[in-house]
Parts: C-alpha cells; structure tokens; sequence
C-alpha cells in the first residue's frame, strides 16, 4: 500500500531524512516513534503532497507521490500536528466542506460526515462552531476530517495529542478498529500509544531508521538480560559473593543503606530461570527478604537504546 | 470546476461569518453615497448656473456624473480590495488550514482560483448595491446607458487585478498586514506608474503609460471597450495567479 524507496529530504544544509526505506502493506497499523525533530513529520508531509522529497520515491496505493499527486491525495486522509479546522465554522459544516473537497460525491456525503462524527463521537457538539470547542474536540473534529472521505491510507501525526486520558483511550480504540479497512501510519512520541495500537513499529531517528519490527521482536532484540531487583533488611560481603557465585548471573549492582539493602541483579538470558537459587541463597543466609521483584524492559528503555546506542 | 466552487463558496460564506464583509461594504456604500450626493448637487448646480448665464448647455450627465462617480469608486476599492484579500492565504497559512487544501486532491491552480473568485464574488455584491445611482440617474434624467454599462466592466477588471496582486501578497506572509500593506503599495504604484514617463525617454514614457492600471480604463469610462484593454487586464490577472502559483509551489519545496 505504501512504499518508501531512498527517500531523502534536505533542508538547506540540514538533513531532515536521510535515505529512508520501507513498506507498509494493506489494512496494518504502523507506528512511527522517534524523538522530537526526528523526521516522523517531514516523512509524513512528503506522503501527503505536502513537501517534497530531494531525493528517492514513495508509493501510495499504486501512485506516485511526485507523478501523480492528485490521486495519491485522494486515496489519503491526513490529521497534521495542528488540525486544520477552520475557527468560523461549525463542525458539520467543516466536515461536509472537507469530504465535498477530497471529491466525495453530492449524495454520499451526509453519510459521509455523519458516520465521521459517529465514529468520532462528536455529536453533542455537531452544531457548534469549531472556534469554541477544546483542544480535544477540535483534535477529534481534525480525525473525522481524515476519515470523513474513507480513505484508504490513514496518516495520523500525534493524534492524541491534547486529549483527556478518557478520549485517549477511545481514539486508540477507534485507531483499531479503523485498521484492516484502512492502512495506518500514525506518529507518536508516546510509547505506550504504540504499544496500545500498532502491530509494527518504525523507530526512526535523526532522519534514519534506527528499527523496525514488531513490538515483540522488537523488545526481543533490545532485551540481552533480565533485571531482577532484590532488596533486604541486610546484607553481608559474603553473601553478595554467594549471589554472584550463582551460574547466570552477570553482575550485581547495589545500593545500600542502614534499613535496606537494593540489589539488582542482571541475568544472562540463556541462563534459565534462577529465581529459586537466589530465593534460597537469601533465606538460607536470614538476609530479611523485603521484595524480589522482575523487571520487565520497557518500551521506554528500548527507544531509549535503540535511540541512543549509534550516539555511545 | 467543482473544486474551484467548493473553495470559492467557504471562502465567500467565511467573508461573512466574520465581520470583514459587512465593514467594508458597509464603508465602501457609505463613501460612494456620500460622493454621490456630492457629484450630483455640484452637477445641477453647475447646469443651473450655465443656464442662468444662457452660455449653452453645461456637461453632460456621463461626463458630470458617470465617470466622476464611477472613477472614484475605483480609488475607493484601491483602498478597501487589500482588505479583502489580505486573509485569503495568510490566514490559512497561519491557522494551518492551508495543509488541508495543499493534501487535498486538488490542484493548486483550483485553490488560487477558488479564492479569486470568492473575493471577486464579494466585490460583485459591493458592486450590486451601488446599481441603486444608475436607477436614481433613470429615474431622474436620461444619462447613456453605455458608459454605465462599460464603467463596470472597466473596473470589475480593474478590481480583479487588485485582486490578482492580493492573492499574491497574501500566499507569501502569514501576517495579515503585510499582505494587506504590500497589496495596496503595489496597486497604487501601478496605478500612479505613468507619472514617471515625462521624466524618461519617450519610448520608456509609453511603456509606463501602458503600464499603468488605471490609463487602460479611460476608454471603459468613455463607453469604448477596446479589446487591448481586456487583454491587458486580463494578463495582469493572468500574471497574477501565475507568481501566487510560484509561491505556492514553492511552499512544497521549503
């Protein structure tokens, strides 16, 4: 459905994306995830007919984004970081406007707008001019504007911004629902968004690609060792050394003090599962065990690495 | 065609959703009746006067009235079309609505056109009300019907290169004042133009005087249509809607 070959964009001097490729198929859900200034927007811009590319190709639908911009656009719904609503006018007629434009036809676009607003859940507000309603419903307003000429490329950038956590959710859940009908592209720089929504992630950083997999390949790749915390009442030089003795175990990193004693203890992942021998080693010893807890790599941590590592 | 009118039309409704178009029309007819009343008590006093001194009759009513009236509705809209035109794209381009229209499917010559027309549309209206001095004139007196006729035509193309220039001014800001400032700076510059050709050389001096926005309706005021004319105006528009083309396009490039 989309297809994105050396795709490179320049700025003057400055390199906003610099030689980009992939593909997203029919129906998926992907995420774009990348620090501010990354160049999630400016690639989005470039599939949209907004900007163009210095160099490279994308595909949209079987069309060319530079040969054939017209039909690209048809074939996409766009929500920009800001959404575009005009302040003046009411929601409905705003919707009616932007389906009449993206060449819906005279006697579908009621339907059109109506199941936009449905899906949106703006109702109670069809009627009112877009000038006074809040950032979250105008946001919603700008997803209906995308969605209103069912498109069959949904190109979303931050689209829960500015949202309450109630509407956050409701709108990853409409995000959902839409995929399969529609492809997706949505950009974010909030992780757990990815992780609510899309099956693949590309993980893109100053202008290149850093990653792109699926969530649980992704955090496959990124997690070398297992984390497990261990905090006591006491602890002894001696037992630290028995802990470490424990095959598996790669290092122990410790932070201690008069009423409690934080271990963490990093674990090879081939090693197996080595809970109990520490459990053991700890009662054995009357070290006061106060919490043994796993700790599971985030989302956070592999943008983090995945972002960070080409820098280090 | 149906994209140019889908444009047009939010634009024309948006004039009037915010108070722009009421000001101006509202300013524009108040200036117009004003200079109505004026032209027309100087006229008949005139007429009064020549008959009094039995010297013949005085000016005709198109020369007394007509073209007084209608050349200084000209420099009336000179003023108020940068008004008219300063939103049309920087107000886009700052609200972010421009991204709506530039990824929608349309060309960018249909956008352009789309907003030409809807301010055109708004002058029409202005223009309409001001029908209300012809009918006075016929109702009172006999003026040519002509002369009318051609005045309008004269400055609905006059008006439509005020407008071209607007479009222009206003792609390249998003501050509504600049676009407004420079589109009245340049309008007035084309129309004051000529005053420079006794200082140049006469082949340069013809130039200029071709140049100049308002030498081009003369002939309209006089009830002569001359082709030239349209086709100046015309290219003006044209010339136009080409370098607000180039502005928008370069927008993709930025």
């Amino acid at each position: 459905m989309i297809q994105v070959t050396n795709l490179t964009k320049r700025y003057g001097p400055r390199t906003a994306i610099d030689d980009l490729n992939f593909e997203i198929s029919k129906g998926e859900i992907v995420g774009f995830l990348g620090p501010n200034g990354a160049g999630k927007s400016t690639t989005m811009k470039i599939l949209t007919g907004m900007t163009s590319a210095s160099e490279g190709s994308a595909q949209v639908a079987g069309f060319d984004v530079f040969d054939s911009p017209i039909e690209v656009k048809r074939n996409i719904g766009y929500l920009p970081e800001n959404p575009p609503v005009y302040t003046e006018m009411t929601v409905e007629d705003y919707l009616r406007f932007a389906a009449r434009l993206h060449g819906v036809p005279k006697n579908q676009i009621k339907t059109c707008v109506s199941s936009a607003i449905e899906k949106t859940n703006i109702g109670d507000v069809r009627k009112r001019l877009i000038g006074n309603l809040s950032k979250g419903y105008r946001q919603r307003v700008g997803i209906a504007q995308a969605i209103a000429h069912n498109p069959k490329v949904l190109i979303l950038d931050e689209p829960t911004v500015g949202l309450d956590p109630k509407q956050i959710i409701e709108i990853r859940k409409l995000i959902k629902s839409l995929g399969g009908d529609h492809t997706i592209i949505l950009s974010t720089h909030i992780l757990p968004e990815v992780t609510a929504t899309c099956e693949r992630v590309i993980v893109i950083n100053k202008g290149k690609i850093a990653a792109q997999d699926s969530l649980s390949q992704l955090t496959a790749r990124v997690q070398h060792v297992n984390t497990y915390k261990l905090i006591t009442r006491v602890i002894s030089p001696e037992a630290l050394a028995a802990l470490k003795a424990i095959p598996g175990v790669k290092s122990i990193s410790e932070s201690l003090s008069k009423t409690e004693n934080e271990l963490s203890i990093e674990v090879l992942p081939n090693a197996g599962d080595v809970r109990e021998r520490i459990t053991e080693a700890v009662m054995a010893r009357k070290l006061g065990l106060l919490e043994f807890t796993s700790q599971k790599i985030s989302l956070e941590e592999i943008f983090l690495q995945l972002t960070t590592e080409e820098k280090l | 065609m149906k994209n140019i009118w889908t444009i047009a039309s939010r634009d024309f409704k948006s004039y009037f959703f915010s108070p722009i178009a009421y000001i101006v029309t509202a300013g524009f007819l108040t200036i117009m009746g004003f200079m109505f009343v004026n032209i027309l008590s100087y006229f008949i006093n005139q007429n009064m006067r020549s008959m009094e001194m039995n010297i013949g009759k005085g000016a005709s009513i198109t020369e007394g009235v007509v073209s007084q009236l209608y050349g200084n509705m000209n420099v009336i809209l000179l003023f108020l079309v940068p008004f008219i035109t300063m939103r049309l794209f920087a107000e886009e381009k700052k609200n972010n609505t421009i991204q709506l229209l530039l990824t929608a499917p349309v060309t960018t010559t249909e956008i352009i056109l789309g907003k030409f027309l809807s301010s055109m549309l708004l002058v029409l209206v202005m223009l309409g009300f001001t029908l209300i001095y012809p009918i006075i004139l016929f109702l009172t007196g006999n003026p040519d019907l002509g002369p009318i006729f051609t005045s309008y035509l004269g400055t609905i193309l006059l008006v439509g290169c005020y407008l071209a220039f607007g479009l222009l001014f206003s792609a390249m800001t998003e501050n509504q004042i600049v676009a407004g400032a420079l589109t009245f700076a340049f309008s007035l510059f084309l129309w004051v133009i000529n005053w420079a050709s006794q200082l140049v050389g006469s082949t340069w001096g013809e130039i200029l005087n071709y140049l100049s926005i308002i030498r081009h309706y003369e002939n309209f005021s006089r009830g002569v249509i001359n082709s030239a004319d349209i086709i100046f105006y015309f290219s003006i528009i044209g010339l136009g809607v080409f370098l607000t083309h180039r502005v928008l396009d370069s927008l993709r490039w930025r």
